[in-house]
């Protein structure tokens, strides 16, 4: 209730500027919009391959949240998937590949288009 | 009606941008901290207690504590080595170094702060400092791990502060408290929401 009320004491968008939010958030890759695959996303790019206990830690979530979300991800094409064994102990490494990179900086582009078209000029 | 509605979404996006960095900044956290070892810690702690209980010397007591703190550097050790085994970041890491480099000062200056009072026969003041020194080690590695670590170092150093305002004779219940309380609560917090 309070986030509603807050929103409406702001001012008003100019119609060509909603219209610019409006056409950037439309445009928005919806798989990485996902909260956790923008998490595992996010994460990947800024530290390179992580384990996939290392990215439930840092993501704070459960086993199942990130063996569904990095195997979208890997379908999209988005992350790289290597399944090894460190002595006897099963380990998996993931990697972003350069569409996931890619895919990373076009959604931080609308975003960012998103807020500059709300800023008051 | 659309004014809101693009307001919303605005602030959706702002939202998301601040996820992302956060992300981004904890990516490089130090993650195999040990929750089971922090409780083995608590544990061996806590037995050290029970014995330094029966001691009526305090220098004796003290001495007692010491050998505990060995036996927990191994459990802490050996739970970070189990974590590193199952793919967490290993302190062969960037991460990893950065929160063992950041961790040690605090705890050498502790050594050597021990070994000066230990010279002297000044025991009053040991235990408020070994639970202060102890608890900034953990809150300045702690800013290269997960959240709950240096919130658990802040923890040691309020309960090292409180033993300095008590009576020196309680200071069994202090270290008790401290390295046997805190280490098995937060042990049990990171096993739980860390893995382990």
């Amino acid at each position: 209730m309070a986030k509603s009320n807050a929103a409406t004491k702001l001012t008003p968008l100019s119609p060509a500027a909603g219209k610019v939010a409006m056409k950037e958030s439309q445009e928005i890759d919806r798989l990485i919009h996902e909260k956790v695959r923008l998490g595992i996303v996010s994460a990947l790019a800024a530290s390179g391959p992580l384990t996939f206990s290392a990215l439930k830690t840092l993501l704070e979530t459960s086993d199942g949240n990130v063996s569904v979300h990095t195997r979208k991800l890997e379908e999209a094409g988005y992350i790289k998937t290597d399944k090894g064994f460190e002595g006897r102990v099963p380990k998996t490494v993931y990697t972003i590949t350069k569409a996931g990179r890619a895919a990373l900086e076009k959604y931080l582009d609308h975003l960012e288009a998103i807020v500059g078209a709300m800023r008051p000029k | 009606m659309s004014a809101p509605r693009t307001v919303a979404i605005s602030d959706h996006a702002l939202e998301h941008l601040k996820y992302i960095r956060e992300t981004m900044e904890r990516s490089g956290s130090f993650t195999a901290v040990p929750g089971w070892g922090g409780v083995a810690m608590g544990v061996s702690a806590l037995l050290a207690a029970g014995i330094a209980f029966q001691q009526s010397d305090t220098r004796a007591a003290l001495v007692g504590w010491m050998w505990s703190a060995l036996v927990a550097v191994v459990c802490g050790g050996i739970g970070i080595y189990r974590k590193t085994q199952s793919g967490d970041q290993s302190l062969y890491t960037a991460p990893g170094r950065q929160f063992f480099l950041s961790f040690c000062p605090p705890i050498v200056a502790g050594g050597l702060v021990t070994w000066a009072l230990f010279q002297s026969g000044s025991y009053a003041p040991m235990a408020g400092l070994w639970l202060m020194l102890y608890g900034a080690g953990i809150v300045t590695a702690g800013a290269f791990s997960v959240r709950v670590v240096p919130i658990m170092g802040v923890c040691f150093m309020a309960i090292g502060a409180l033993s300095f305002v008590f009576s020196p004779a309680w200071f069994n219940w202090f270290l008790a408290g401290g390295f046997g309380g805190l280490h098995i609560v937060f042990g049990l917090i990171i096993a739980r929401r860390y893995g382990g």
